[in-house]
């Protein structure tokens, strides 16, 4: 029983500790890129001639958008690891991704309506990509309160991971929505096959951001799923030896 | 240097409202994230020590 025990345990248990050593580091890059990334993005980047000052929202509202699709991916990945394998670090890293993920969903609606507003004169429009990205934070959403409202977590995990398999259709969806519907959204910024369509400075700005965002999802959502990892373990033997030692 | 001024700096063209609307809201989401999140780990910790002595 007691070895039994243990492997059952030991993944959680060890993720506990690392994450809780990397979390303070996370803190630190998020802190040192986002620096970085401001300042170039506000004091180096030069004006848009056509867009003026207002393009700076760009530096927040394509990392947030690129955060909001791929971590719904993540999500979706490790909620059908946990149900596939009955791997409960799995399902408690995808559930702890979920807040987070509608978190960025949201900003990039948020940040798109305060752009949209004095380019196109509208807050919002009902074109394929703002709409397609508004039903991502209606699943993000969708997903919280499906695993919140089933008592038996393990067939809440399993809910929620199917899900959230579903629902990643519409990542593609969000994502090639600019090539295959006419919209009033512009087209990809960067891509993959030509040259980026913007000066070195404002990419630099762009990318710095997105990394500090990813810094900030890596230190929450480890934050978040050691609270889960504590909520659920509470029987495992390794929490409540060295209490102390572990707490850090 | 593209400002001449602070207050230039944060008028933003005439875009200020927006670009800083857009940045300010973002930061409060961040953190609140990661205040709930904290808070969370540690009432957890909380409860389990609190079990711990019952026990």
């Amino acid at each position: 029983m007691a070895t039994l025990r243990f492997f059952t345990f030991a993944s959680p248990a060890r993720f506990y500790a690392l994450a809780g050593t990397l979390i303070p580091w996370f803190w630190i890059a998020a802190a040192l890129l986002a620096a970085a990334g401001l300042w170039i993005g506000f004091f180096q980047a030069p004006t848009d001639a056509t867009q003026g000052d207002a393009y700076r929202i760009i530096f927040i509202h394509v990392p947030a958008a690129w955060l909001s699709m791929v971590l719904y991916l993540v999500m979706a990945f490790w909620a059908a690891i946990g149900w596939a394998f009955n791997a409960r670090l799995a399902s408690m890293v995808a559930r702890a991704l979920a807040p987070t993920g509608a978190m960025f969903t949201f900003c990039a609606l948020w940040s798109g309506a305060l752009w949209g507003k004095p380019t196109w004169g509208t807050w919002w429009v009902w074109d394929a990509r703002l709409t397609s990205e508004l039903i991502l934070l209606f699943l993000y959403l969708g997903y919280m309160a499906l695993v919140n409202a089933i008592d038996d977590t393990r067939r809440a995990d399993q809910a929620g991971a199917l899900l959230a398999v579903i629902g990643s259709i519409n990542v593609p969806i969000i994502y090639f929505s600019v090539k295959w519907w006419n919209t009033l959204h512009q087209g990809a910024t960067i891509s993959t096959t030509a040259a980026p369509k913007m000066v070195a400075s404002m990419l630099t700005a762009m990318l710095l951001m997105t990394l500090a965002c990813w810094a900030c999802a890596f230190a929450v959502v480890f934050t978040r799923t050691r609270a889960l990892i504590v909520e659920r373990e509470r029987e495992a033997r390794w929490l409540n030896e060295g209490r102390e030692g572990a707490a850090a | 240097m593209i400002w001449n001024s602070a207050s230039d700096f944060f008028a933003m063209g005439g875009y200020g409202l927006y670009v800083w609307g857009s940045y300010g809201v973002i930061a409060a989401c961040i953190a609140a994230d990661a205040l709930i999140a904290i808070k969370r780990h540690r009432a957890a910790r909380a409860a389990l020590a609190a079990n711990g002595e019952n026990t």
